[in-house]
């Protein structure tokens, strides 16, 4: 199918799974009404989950989960030299995600924890773009299989593509929701890139920041509202380091 | 204008006719913030008993049965070597129920900019004719500065607007179309006690609005104060979130978004009401952002609603329901906005 006179060109691609729950490539496989469709527009083959092809012969690397044993850097550093472009999808890819936490506890007596005495190989947690250069980031815990057709279109039919930039909160008061903190609840939204839809502030939950900072997020602003409301310093920022979002970002650099 | 009395019961006897054949928006609890004050929100109902009339002001204004946050504007579809394009305006009738003077007034202003200027909003124009207006006076909200605004008072924009004068409404009609709705209960004529009683009534809700926002000459306040520090200390709190433009009963910008499905063999354009107060409200082509920082578009927020629309349209854009105030977790509001610059020694 042609679009506004533009024929598709139909890339190959490559989906890989490194550390994570695997639950972002599995999104891919979501929303069935325009599954086929999706599938159509892609060459699929590299996909563990969802197919018993693997090609080391493809255009488009998507990389589900994130960095944490060498074995993994050599495999990746592969993936690169292969492919055109290497799209890091979901949280953890983009920036650790919940295994971000690893980095802040004493990795060694946590393999002793788990493994007694035969401990496995493992290392800090690296997002996507510490080890390779990325060319297309998708966060989300898990991304948006919407977000994700926007960007195959983008890459196959050149309709332009702008994550938003907002945050959470216009989407949340999209959804004529009450605001969290009215219901006494943590909220990042304020700070939180939106795009999701605000699923979570609409079925009763905080924002986690799963999607990390949104541009230019006033952090200061937030840290101090939070605190006047009544959230200690600790639970702000352990909220803060969950997804790994926000690393990086102080207020001082505001 | 017409005046006429109804019966409370008469009033509820309306409600299930106007039920009868078409959807009615009224104020409904929907919640309780943690001290207790309930939290309502303009939603469709099914019966007279789901509405609360007795309502301060709802956490969203009606703007969404008008302008919605997010609207498919045209679809087209392609196939046999052409395409088709589709564009709906149509509206099935709905009455809303209980909206108080400054949320009709909001109507007014969207009206002078989606109506009367030179692009009239077919999609605005359509949901605005087939929505009959019942309005209702109340006490101040609490928060709202509408008096210092006029907009705690109204002489048009509804089809009927009614006051509580104890056993029966004081009836304000303002169309035909009020008028034939209002024929199906009996009608009384206004009689001099009834006449008492509403001054009365209106007396007693006018000495409640305790809120004073200085407006008059507002707008060569804000051309004298445009470098000061007022922006500075405001905008520094500002978290650029949208939500003051998002609960907003008058604030209109929007982009429009190209929607490919991914079949490719159709689209949409969608538009998506924005607020100036988010990071790329001002970027344009090649990266460049005409309001980099949250301090200039916080100004400029308050620039469009106090002078750049009451240059353009005689009056500002604000009604002074203060629900941007209410929903901003940084404590950013007009009155203490205002106040400061007033305070300026420009």
């Amino acid at each position: 199918m042609r679009y506004l006179g533009i024929e598709p060109v139909k890339p190959r691609v490559g989906i890989f799974d490194f550390s994570g729950c695997e639950g972002c490539q599995l999104q891919l496989l979501n929303k069935e009404e325009s599954l086929g469709a999706f599938l159509s527009a892609l060459e699929i083959v590299h996909f563990r989950e969802g197919s018993s092809e693997a090609s080391d012969d493809y255009d488009i690397a998507f990389i589900d989960g994130c960095v944490t044993r060498e074995d993994e850097v050599v495999r990746l550093k592969k993936i690169r030299s292969i492919a055109k472009l290497v799209v890091a999808m979901g949280s953890c890819a983009s920036f650790g995600g919940v295994l971000r936490h690893r980095n802040y506890i004493d990795l060694d007596a946590a393999n002793r924890e788990v493994y007694g005495d035969k401990p496995k190989e493992t290392g800090k947690t690296r997002a996507i773009h510490e080890v390779v250069k990325v060319d297309v980031t998708i966060p989300g815990c898990p991304v948006s299989k919407t977000q994700v057709e926007r960007i195959v279109q983008h890459l196959v039919l050149g309709v332009p593509f702008h994550d938003v930039v907002y945050p959470v909160c216009v989407e949340c008061k999209q959804k004529f929701n009450t605001c969290m903190f009215e219901k006494g609840t943590l909220c990042l939204g304020p700070i939180t890139r939106g795009g999701c839809g605000a699923p979570c502030p609409t079925g009763g939950l905080g924002c986690w920041g799963c999607r990390g900072a949104t541009v230019d997020p006033n952090l200061k602003e937030f840290k101090d509202l939070a605190l006047k409301r009544g959230f200690s310093e600790a639970e702000i920022d352990e909220r803060l380091a969950f997804f790994g979002g926000f690393e990086g970002i102080t207020c001082a650099s505001i | 204008m017409l005046y006429k009395t109804i019966t409370k019961s008469d009033f509820e006897h309306l409600i299930d006719f106007i039920l009868e054949q078409n959807e009615i928006i009224a104020p409904r609890k929907v919640g309780e913030k943690p001290d207790g004050t309930p939290i309502h929100q303009f939603l469709p109902i099914e019966a007279f008993s789901e509405m609360d009339l007795d309502y301060s002001k709802t956490e969203y204004s009606a703007k969404t049965y008008f302008l919605p946050f997010r609207e498919n504007l045209s679809t087209w579809s392609f196939g046999d070597g052409g395409w088709k394009q589709d564009i709906q305006y149509r509206q099935k009738p709905r009455a809303i129920i209980g909206l108080h003077a400054c949320d009709i007034h909001a109507l007014l202003k969207l009206d002078k900019v989606m109506l009367k200027g030179p692009f009239p909003s077919p999609y605005y124009k359509a949901r605005r004719e087939n929505t009959v207006i019942i309005g209702m006076d109340h006490e101040p909200c609490g928060s709202g500065f509408c008096a210092s605004l006029g907009t705690d008072i109204l002489t048009h924009g509804f089809d009927l607007f009614l006051t509580d004068i104890g056993d029966r409404y004081f009836v304000a009609v303002d169309s035909d179309r009020g008028f034939r709705i209002l024929s199906q209960v009996p009608l009384a004529e206004v009689t001099d006690e009834d006449r008492r009683r509403y001054v009365r009534a209106r007396a007693a809700i006018s000495e409640k609005q305790t809120i004073k926002v200085h407006t008059r000459n507002l707008p060569t306040l804000l051309d004298l104060t445009f470098n000061s520090a007022v922006w500075e200390k405001w905008g520094s709190k500002c978290l650029s979130c949208g939500a003051c433009a998002m609960v907003c009963p008058t604030c209109y910008c929007y982009g429009v978004k190209e929607r490919v499905c991914m079949d490719l063999a159709s689209a949409s354009k969608v538009k998506q009401l924005h607020s100036c107060n988010l990071v790329d409200f001002a970027e344009v082509a090649g990266g460049h952002n005409f309001r980099p920082t949250r301090e200039h578009r916080l100004k400029y927020r308050y620039y469009h609603q106090h002078r750049g629309f009451a240059e353009a349209y005689d009056e500002p854009m604000c009604v002074g329901c203060n629900r941007c105030g209410d929903t901003c977790l940084a404590g950013i509001n007009p009155p203490d906005v205002i106040a400061d610059l007033e305070q300026e020694n420009p």
